[in-house]
């Protein structure tokens, strides 16, 4: 009876907090294909805000913007995402671990004002000296990578952590050079920490207004920014439409990349119990 | 054990990572602290150079903090604009934190309970708004809550109330958009936590005649407490310096410390006093921090 109620309960809290979770996304693709402005009330099925979309330039330009900035930021995060956890794991000692740790951490907690003030007076600063950079995508994709960097080092380390080592010492015992080790071994093997890392860095990098808004220049808004800016003037459905188009698209890249690491996680346990069993 | 094999690349790949985080990490703290301890500047320079360049006399001026915590007439009674909006952002943070505990508690209990093959897909569903973007998922709470919004003309409909509760920009949307938001990062340490407890414990206990009510208290919460703290943590952190929810879901009298902090660096324009308030935030945050990782780190991992 007991038992009976608490999974009922249980259920029902789920279903809800579910329902929470999905409201908002459910509400801007229901109101994307809305043939009016009208927020409450759904007034007719249309494409219009698919079409205002496409021909919105400051939306279209932001999107490319956007897209440059945030696989540019994928990939340096995750390289330096990839040497600080290779340093955290690997290097038991050096000089000024323990300050090497808590830099590679602190963005995780650091409020996104500060990193985007501070990183503007840098730029501000380096401008003064050097003339150079101007603030822009440039300053955008260092911001950006700052943060990107740290969540990807918490993936890749994780992944590093658990790795047999025995596989590497067999590899240089039998004569391989690190380098060599580390690109036919190491890096095959931390490979899908690797594409998280990325992947992770491009989502914070295509989602983040904060920074941006410090470090961006004028005449340079990514998606994120144009978004914002329409945002706090009041409801536009053609915010929904592209809400609706960024939902679909990163269902379908998170469930594939699902089925994909369980996937390639049974195919390497199969292949493992054969190679045991021969 | 041959843990430590010699690489010839060991300077490299220290370096790379190393510099890179000095020079756009730790510098920018440094140039952010040096400018909080300096005078505003003229027309040109936002602000003045810490030595007098005809004088060389170097001097810190502790001014941009002084006046944070001083009211108009000079008095310090501590009830300023600044000291107001600190308050507020950790009220609320703190408001958000218990929100996410109270929904994220029994919804991570109940996912670790269910069984083994759905978990991973549950999960999934957890995280999948969490990978969309966070602004339109923030945005969208604007039509729902707003005066003709969703939620309005729904309860009207169904005669629950005559005329439209005004929710948008006050502080229940404000929560309601904060707790949205940072639910899963509640949930997923939780989750991680419930997942590893023996639940024959519970077994155990209910056989000994305990009520289930009195052995979640006595087993399960104790139990989770590592995953509690984190998860509060994860949310209170963040939601100290949220900037973006504020502004789309707060009012004026809302206003955060990340905001304030936006203000007085682009429309005041005043530097100095920017950076001090990021460098006491920085306090705020650090404090909370240091103190979870006195109490949560285990001695025998203490190196």
């Amino acid at each position: 009876m007991k038992q009976l109620l608490e999974r009922h309960f249980g259920k029902a809290w789920l279903v809800l907090v579910y329902a929470f979770l999905y409201l908002p996304l459910v509400f801007m693709i229901v109101f994307s294909f809305n043939s009016t402005r009208q927020d409450a009330r759904f007034t007719g099925f249309s494409l219009r805000w698919y079409e205002a979309l496409t021909r919105d330039t400051k939306i279209v330009e932001g999107f490319w913007l956007s897209l440059k900035v945030a696989a540019i930021t994928g990939v340096l995060s995750a390289v330096l995402a990839t040497f600080a956890a290779f340093v955290l794991v690997r290097y038991r000692r050096f000089l000024g671990r323990t300050i090497f740790s808590g830099m590679v951490n602190a963005p995780l907690v650091m409020p996104e004002v500060i990193i985007g003030l501070s990183l503007l007076l840098l730029a501000v600063g380096a401008q003064n000296l050097f003339g150079w950079p101007q603030r822009g995508m440039l300053t955008i994709i260092l911001g950006h990578t700052l943060l990107g960097m740290a969540y990807g080092m918490v993936v890749v380390q994780s992944r590093l952590m658990e790795m047999d080592r025995a596989i590497e010492e067999a590899a240089m015992d039998l004569g391989a050079k690190p380098h060599q080790v580390f690109f036919l071994i190491t890096l095959p093997n931390i490979f899908q920490a690797l594409l998280a890392a990325f992947l992770l860095a491009f989502t914070l990098s295509f989602d983040d207004v904060v920074i941006s808004e410090f470090l961006s220049g004028p005449g340079v808004n990514t998606l994120p920014q144009v978004i914002f800016g329409y945002a706090r003037r009041g409801i536009n459905p053609t915010i929904y439409a592209a809400a609706t188009l960024l939902i679909v698209t990163v269902t379908v890249v998170i469930v594939s990349y699902a089925v994909w690491v369980a996937r390639s996680t049974r195919k390497r346990e199969r292949e493992i119990a054969a190679a045991l069993k021969s | 054990m041959a843990l430590n094999i010699p690489m010839p690349g060991k300077r490299f790949v220290i370096g790379v990572p190393y510099g890179w985080l000095i020079l756009f990490f730790f510098l920018p703290f440094l140039i952010l602290l040096y400018i909080s301890f300096v005078d505003m500047g003229g027309d040109i320079s936002p602000f003045k150079p810490i030595w007098d360049p005809v004088s060389g006399i170097l001097s810190l001026k502790y001014e941009n903090y002084l006046a944070i915590f001083r009211t108009e007439e000079g008095a310090p009674l501590f009830r300023t604009l600044y000291i107001d909006a600190y308050l507020r952002s950790i009220w609320y943070a703190l408001c958000t934190a218990v929100l996410c505990l109270i929904i994220g508690y029994p919804f991570a209990y109940f996912i670790a309970r269910s069984p083994a093959s759905v978990r991973p897909a549950l999960l999934l569903m957890v995280m999948l708004p969490f990978w969309t973007s966070f602004l339109l998922r923030v945005y969208a709470w604007k039509g729902i809550l707003a005066d003709q919004g969703v939620l309005n003309r729904l309860l009207m409909s169904i005669g629950l109330i005559s005329e439209p509760i005004p929710m948008l920009y006050t502080n229940v949307s404000m929560l309601i958009g904060m707790t949205y938001v940072y639910l899963p990062f509640m949930i997923l340490p939780l989750y991680a936590n419930l997942v590893k407890m023996d639940f024959r414990l519970l077994e155990a206990a209910y056989d000994l005649g305990t009520t289930p009510f009195k052995a979640f208290w006595l087993i399960t919460v104790p139990l989770s407490k590592a995953g509690i703290v984190a998860g509060f943590m994860l949310v209170f952190i963040p939601c100290v310096g949220e900037f973006v929810i504020p502004s789309l879901l707060g009012g004026p009298e809302n206003l955060m410390i990340g905001r304030v902090v936006w203000d007085e660096m682009f429309t005041a324009n005043d530097w100095p006093r920017a950076t001090a308030l990021a460098v006491i935030m920085i306090a705020l945050i650090v404090i909370p921090l240091a103190l979870y990782y006195h109490y949560s780190s285990d001695p025998a991992e203490k190196r």
